[in-house]
């Protein structure tokens, strides 16, 4: 029993002592450099518009109309709900997944005019882990060039020559996949840049 | 399957075994009570300040079950500390959001789940958590869990190493000393790193931005101490994220980046780890070959993984979606497929849980990876310490059924393998395999188990396996449609996450005990060698066989008549 006591007296101690270093000296250390060294990225990557927060480069928005580049499909909230992440967790062989796809392909090519036998990106179609993917795929962004051209009336050459300027590449060269960053792309189109 | 991918894949295990050495040169000092760092000029006074204070002598060693008493006492002041924050933090500072208290049973659950290093999420992290909780009740565990879990396998390989020992150390001593100088300065440059790619730490309230297209409503943006805590949560194998997505979110996993210095940070430790086994038991061959055991399970797990992602759906391919970039439902574009499976792969080697992509939208076969890793007791590099216990309980097996072949006394390091040193490993493998299967055979016939589905038909079953598999082994990644924030699967995971963590350590402890007090005979002709491909093909063998033979029913009903139907049939769930 003695020691048992002894015990839990230690653990007790310890676990006061553990939370002030590791719960508040470590996070408020780490919180003095990152405001320090780099404020905008540890504030949310804000993007400003006007002098009014538009949205983060690191998470996506909402985009229907026909003279902005798509994101992909959220499953976040009611979409794109950047204080409820998540995917749709459907299996492979889930109907509703398989009918929300059906739909999201036809839909595609109906607004990007595509031939009714048209390859579709994946990306375009399925949902993303976070629903806040904020890229889409180089092939994606293409097909859907000619349809924001349209939409705002200039050539389409323009349009695709902002798409490539918003092309990252694989990081170093080799780590994770190319990729368009649809918010920074859709404010440049908008000359808010 | 293309040729980034490969790359990657070489960089990862190159860097890995570039690695495994300072690493655990490094594990050797913290882990000895005398130990030097370089670190010491710093932390040397903070460490005595917290002997003094706990009223503790750092010199004074225990035995097995003062060791015991020691981690369960600090267990249970955790457990109560993080579920009086939760159920508080509505009175608490840092809740900017005014976020209410947690419910009792997922409290009780998430409790549980931190401090037996799970993290499973019954909790949508920014929907639910204060800025004090997050910072708090949940990360002081992804530094306590760790330190613990590193503790036992110290005292394992103490035991391994010791002869006609009656001590196996302080368990303070040792979980005091890798929080300072291991977990924490780690951790503190690697947040650092993470907020150059982007990950937030602030303590503004959520940002509401008025969006581009004046249709959409305004967004309401995420923020709080982040990075700090994603940090520990991987380097420790905890793996409960800060948000709902995990690593999926592009806070907490900006860039792919980011992304591969977070898979890697899961090995880190625990690939150290086998060096620390190998050089305290002066046969650092020894270590390596657990070291290639653990790759060649790895590798396995990856390549499958990956070419079932990379083939994708057929049904989705079928509908007019392009095959070529793979399966993409659950992925993020910056990850794309092969960084996507790598982390899967990685995270269920290791007792860590985080994701990057949605484990319940992968395909039959690559979903059935994770789950597999989960079944095989998560010995590949593993969980930081629970990884090579885990993996030192299989040795001690193969060391036996090794012996039985050859008719002689199973040998292991020059110390005899006796009768009550297999059973105490036999007890705590055979425990985990009924948890698991147990509680899914419970589940699949009870209305409270089938009421959380999201999916139905033998995927179904698979998110009731996967759930119970992956808090047994402490992992905490989830199919995650599976609502599990009810009261029953509130507390039957929470149960069996308890029987998964310490009705494992407790067997490990009293096997480390008993190993510690035998003499070490001088090696023989017939000592059965314990290093070499031999030594390692043996192992390997063992752990399928076990893994294997006891959970391929339970697959065979899930992920693999899945893969069947979504490629021979029409059928839909």
């Amino acid at each position: 029993m003695k020691v048992l006591i002894a015990e839990l007296r230690a653990s007790i101690v310890l676990t006061l002592l553990l939370a002030a270093v590791c719960c508040g000296i470590y996070p408020l250390i780490v919180w003095g450099i990152a405001q320090g060294v780099f404020p905008g990225r540890a504030n949310g990557s804000l993007v400003e518009v006007d002098g009014k927060v538009a949205g983060s480069s690191l998470l996506a928005q909402r985009f229907t109309g026909p003279k902005y580049f798509h994101p992909r499909p959220s499953a976040a909230g009611q979409g794109y709900d950047a204080a409820d992440s998540g995917g749709t967790n459907l299996g492979p062989t889930s109907k509703k997944l398989i009918g929300t796809v059906r739909e999201r392909v036809a839909a595609y090519r109906a607004e990007n005019g595509l031939l009714p036998d048209a390859r579709v990106p994946a990306d375009a179609v399925t949902s993303s882990a976070s629903g806040l993917d904020p890229d889409i795929s180089v092939g994606n962004a293409l097909l859907q060039a000619a349809r924001v051209a349209t939409a705002r009336g200039i050539p389409k050459e323009a349009v695709l020559k902002r798409v490539r300027a918003h092309t990252e590449g694989r990081d170093l060269g080799v780590l994770g996949e190319p990729r368009v960053n649809v918010l920074l792309l859709n404010l440049d189109l908008d000359g808010k840049m | 399957m293309d040729i980034y991918g490969w790359v990657q894949l070489a960089i990862f295990l190159g860097l890995l075994l570039l690695a495994t050495r300072p690493m655990g040169l490094y594990l050797f000092r913290v882990l000895d009570p005398e130990g030097k760092t370089f670190l010491d000029p710093v932390l040397k006074p903070v460490e005595r300040i917290f002997y003094r204070l706990m009223g503790v002598d750092p010199a004074v060693e225990h035995d097995w079950k003062r060791y015991a008493v020691s981690l369960l006492a600090f267990s249970l002041v955790g457990t109560l500390f993080t579920y009086a924050i939760l159920r508080l933090q509505h009175l608490l500072p840092l809740n900017p959001q005014h976020l209410g208290p947690l419910s009792g049973d997922l409290a009780f659950n998430t409790s549980i789940s931190f401090i037996t290093n799970t993290n499973w999420q019954n909790y949508g992290g920014e929907s639910t958590m204060s800025y004090l909780s997050q910072m708090a009740a949940l990360a002081l565990h992804n530094f306590t869990s760790a330190a613990s879990g590193i503790a036992v396998a110290a005292v394992l390989v103490r035991g391994i190493a010791w002869h006609t020992a009656k001590t196996v150390g302080n368990f303070l001593v040792d979980l005091v000393r890798t929080t300072l100088y291991l977990l924490l300065p780690l951790s503190l440059v690697y947040a650092v790193f993470l907020v150059s790619q982007g990950t937030i730490q602030n303590f503004r309230p959520y940002v509401t931005a008025q969006t581009v297209e004046p249709a959409a409503a305004p967004q309401t943006i995420v923020q709080g101490p982040m990075a700090s805590q994603v940090a520990i949560k991987m380097l420790g194998t905890n793996g409960g994220g800060y948000t709902n997505a995990n690593a999926a979110h592009p806070y907490e996993n900006p860039t792919p980046l980011s992304n591969f210095v977070q898979i890697f940070s899961i090995f880190l430790i625990p690939g150290g780890l086998t060096f620390y086994l190998g050089r305290m038991v002066k046969n650092r061959k020894h270590g390596w070959s657990i070291w290639g055991a653990m790759a060649a399970l790895f590798l396995a797990g990856v390549l499958l993984c990956w070419w079932a992602e990379a083939a994708g759906n057929p049904r989705l391919h079928a509908l007019g979606v392009a095959s070529a970039s793979g399966n993409m439902e659950g992925k993020e574009v910056r990850f794309g497929i092969f960084d996507s499976a790598l982390f899967a792969t990685v995270t269920t080697d290791a007792s860590c849980g985080a994701v990057n992509t949605m484990h319940d939208s992968m395909t039959p076969l690559g979903g059935l990876v994770p789950l597999v890793n989960l079944h095989l007791g998560e010995v590949v590099f593993g969980g930081v310490g629970a990884g090579l216990y885990g993996m030192l309980v299989f040795v001690i097996l193969t060391v036996f059924l090794a012996g039985l072949m050859v008719g002689r006394t199973p040998e292991y390091l020059g110390k005899k393998i006796e009768s009550y040193d297999v059973k105490v490993s036999a007890l705590a493998v055979l425990l985990l395999i009924l948890d698991i299967m147990g509680f899914t055979a419970w589940a699949v016939v009870s209305k409270w188990g089938l009421a959380g589905l999201n999916n139905a038909g033998p995927h179904g079953f698979s998110e009731i396996l996967y759930a119970f598999s992956s808090a047994t082994a402490n992992n905490g990644s989830a199919f995650a449609g599976l609502s599990g924030d009810t009261p029953w699967y509130d507390t039957t995971l929470a149960v069996s996450m308890m029987i998964g963590r310490f009705f494992f350590i407790m067997p490990v402890l009293a096997l480390a005990g008993n190993m510690a007090k035998k003499k070490i005979l001088p090696e023989s002709g017939g000592s059965f060698p314990v290093a070499g491909p031999v030594f390692a093909i043996l192992l390997v063998g063992t752990i399928l066989i076990v893994g294997l033979l006891s959970f391929f029913p339970a697959l065979a009903v899930g992920p693999i008549v899945e893969h069947y139907l979504m490629i021979r049939s029409n059928a839909v769930f």
